[in-house]
């Protein structure tokens, strides 16, 4: 049989019983292992700017070339939000290994992603 | 009267706003960040920051250049401007390989330095005071990386100005940009001509002038 492509959707409350760091390691191991995640709540800004940081310490050159990531941006806070500096809520999220996943196209509805196999010899 | 306009708005910059900033220039690769820097750096010191190339992550370690005076009329700023690498989330020595014929040591050895660079980037977010976020006016600019470093800068309240560069380019947009992210400023400019610089300058006094209370994330 042939062994196909692995996609998790991943839930909100999956990713909530995770800490902040535990949620990037989460995404970081399953999308190493090949596998392509759709998050229903996506991450903040911090998490997605941690999440580079590690995708880049994670890179070996060889079976893992980085990720590709693709979601809607955080709500828009409202003004108690902002009044107290708490951030907006991240939306859905598709997340893969770069050598497999790519973005077609992203609009305001609609995000559009293909999964290509061997789109390069690793 | 003794008492000019002038030495009113020195004496408010001094009570209020900043007369030193460290800038970081940030952006996705090949979006014209080290040309800027090097414009920045001609324009008000006579000196070229770094090396510009058509190959991806040609800049790889950050490189820095200090007290550059930018003045308007009667008011100025001393900045210190910090060149980044270009921020991504993958890096593929193949693409060193296939696109620009580099050998495959050479190609290996750019793209381990190149993550390098983007975890230099990064750091360097705790240590300045305001960014110039260059974006490719040609290109879509609602890109997960620039999305992420302006969700980033918001959150530690850090200014920013986003560089709309290219312009040169005839099919460049600026007013893409502008329409994508209405609530930071826009300033279109070519880096490479040199065009609209000054408008940059003037934003730069105004906005990274300003006193503002940064927020430390964790």
């Amino acid at each position: 049989m042939k062994e196909g492509i692995t996609v998790d959707l991943v839930s909100k409350d999956k990713l909530d019983e995770l800490s902040s760091e535990e949620r990037i390691n989460y995404i970081i191991d399953e999308v190493r292992k090949g596998k392509i995640l759709v998050l229903e709540r996506g991450l903040t800004s911090s998490e997605r700017v941690k999440l580079i940081q590690q995708t880049m310490e994670k890179i070996d050159h060889d079976t893992f070339i980085g990720i590709e990531i693709e979601g809607y941006p955080e709500e828009k806070r409202s003004f108690i939000h902002r009044i107290f500096g708490m951030v907006g809520k991240p939306r859905i999220t598709v997340i893969g290994p770069a050598h497999l996943l790519k973005t077609i196209r992203r609009d305001d509805r609609v995000i559009e992603t293909v999964i290509v196999p061997g789109r390069r010899d690793v | 009267m003794g008492f000019h306009f002038s030495s009113l708005a020195r004496i408010i910059q001094l009570l209020f706003g900043k007369r030193h900033a460290r800038i970081g220039i940030y952006g996705a690769p090949n979006v014209g960040k080290t040309t800027l820097a090097n414009r920045i750096a001609m324009d008000l010191a006579g000196e070229v920051v770094g090396t510009v190339s058509d190959v991806p992550h040609e800049t790889r370690r950050a490189k820095t250049k200090k007290n550059l005076k930018i003045e308007n009329g009667t008011s100025s700023l001393t900045i210190d401007i910090v060149d980044t690498p270009g921020i991504a989330t993958k890096v593929d020595y193949m693409e060193f390989v296939r696109n620009y014929g580099i050998d495959e040591e050479e190609a290996r050895r750019r793209a381990k330095e190149a993550t390098e660079g983007v975890i230099e980037a990064i750091r360097w977010l705790d240590n300045v005071d305001g960014v110039l976020l260059v974006m490719d006016s040609t290109e879509d600019p609602f890109t997960q990386v620039n999305v992420t470093i302006l969700g980033n800068l918001e959150a530690r309240n850090l200014p920013v100005i986003i560089a709309a560069n290219k312009i040169d380019m005839e099919t460049s947009s600026p007013a893409t940009i502008k329409s994508a992210f209405p609530q930071h400023p826009v300033v279109p400019i070519s880096a490479l001509t040199g065009h609209n610089m000054q408008a940059l300058y003037s934003k730069m006094i105004e906005h990274f002038g300003k006193r503002k209370k940064r927020r430390w994330i964790k």
